[in-house]
């Protein structure tokens, strides 16, 4: 059940970094925002420089730094890793639904592409790959070209505070969410894709009520992959 | 800001060591597992649902809290991809339609 004709081509890589201009200002308002809290949280640059560049998972980041506070103490530094977990579970999700398209490239270079896995790049190599592209640089070049811009935009954020005080009178709060729905509109086939999407969106739902946070996510994401596995036409 | 720009805090460093080594071994466990698993069909058509399902459960809540006027542009959003499937435009507009919203007092 793994792809054999799978490539890796410098402009797959081209093609993947192109695909994520148009969500660049999203990235770069979060990363921005993200450099703005750890500033007032009382992180220094570097701290902020590295915690952005190696943890590269912005969501988590931003929970992370609600526990925050400073000095650090033990107690604290475990819930900080705890709620890390927690939030980026639904990349085990993720990263499983990748094996069918790189299960036949060799592991010293999946296993390092692997840390530029993040949701954007995932959705958009996937839609790529149920349009029959079988070359995963699509997917590495959209990787490293999230990665460099959410580096870089942490800077102007941790030093300018903040370079739009409302980034919500722009809009901009929408951009990720709707990026998100256009990709959705054409993986719905037919039934199946109905089934499994009201099957995720009443758990999900479910799950924020009664705990809220990002614990929806997994278990919408489980109860949608099973309701497909397990509807048949 | 009461430490230098360029220095580090050993706590702070081990924590962000620690979010850093749990988020890759996520990143890297969901794949690492699946290929010690047989890729049934049935297996295969669940991890076929899972972009859309987990796509769904990220915006739910996502809309939930951010009320009438992100659920119009995400209106607006799915519109515009079925009409000209072009991501970027059906970003553009979705953000353009929440501006205008607001600035109308929405």
């Amino acid at each position: 059940m793994l792809e054999k004709n799978v490539t890796l081509s410098l402009s797959g890589c081209v093609q993947g970094a192109l695909m994520c201009i148009p969500v660049f200002p999203g990235i770069i308002v979060f990363g921005a925002v993200f450099g703005t809290v750890a500033a007032q949280k009382g992180l220094s640059f570097l701290e902020t420089l590295l915690m952005n560049s190696i943890v590269f998972a912005g969501a988590s980041q931003f929970v992370a730094m609600e526990i925050y506070s400073e000095p650090l103490d033990r107690a604290t530094l475990i819930a900080m890793v705890g709620v890390t977990a927690a939030v980026n579970m639904r990349m085990l999700l993720i990263g499983a639904s990748l094996r069918p398209w790189l299960g036949t490239v060799p592991g010293y270079k999946t296993y390092p592409a692997l840390f530029f896995l993040t949701d954007l790049n995932w959705l958009l190599a996937l839609s790529q790959y149920e349009k029959g592209a079988r070359d995963w640089g699509i997917y590495l070049g959209s990787g490293l070209i999230i990665w460099a811009v959410w580096s870089l935009s942490v800077i102007p954020g941790y030093f300018a505070g903040s370079l739009i005080s409302d980034p919500k009178a722009f809009g901009l709060d929408v951009i990720l969410p709707a990026f998100f729905v256009a990709l959705l509109v054409p993986l719905w086939k037919g039934k199946r894709q109905t089934v499994s999407w009201l099957a995720a969106g009443a758990v999900a739902w479910v799950t924020w009520a009664l705990f809220g946070g990002y614990w929806g996510i997994f278990t919408g994401a489980i109860a949608g992959a099973f309701a497909g596995a397990y509807f048949d036409e | 800001m009461s430490e230098g720009a360029f220095t580090a805090d050993s706590m702070v460093l081990v924590a962000i060591l620690g979010m850093a080594a749990v988020t890759y071994a996520l990143r890297a466990g969901g794949y690492w597992i699946m290929g010690r698993v047989t890729v049934t069909p049935r297996i295969r058509r669940g991890l076929e649902a899972l972009p859309g399902a987990i796509i769904v459960s990220t915006i739910l809540p996502i809309v939930l809290q951010g009320g009438l006027v992100v659920g119009l542009c995400l209106i607006v959003a799915v519109g515009v991809q079925q009409r000209v499937k072009k991501e970027y435009i059906a970003v553009f507009c979705a953000a353009a339609a929440a501006a205008g919203l607001r600035a109308s007092g929405l």
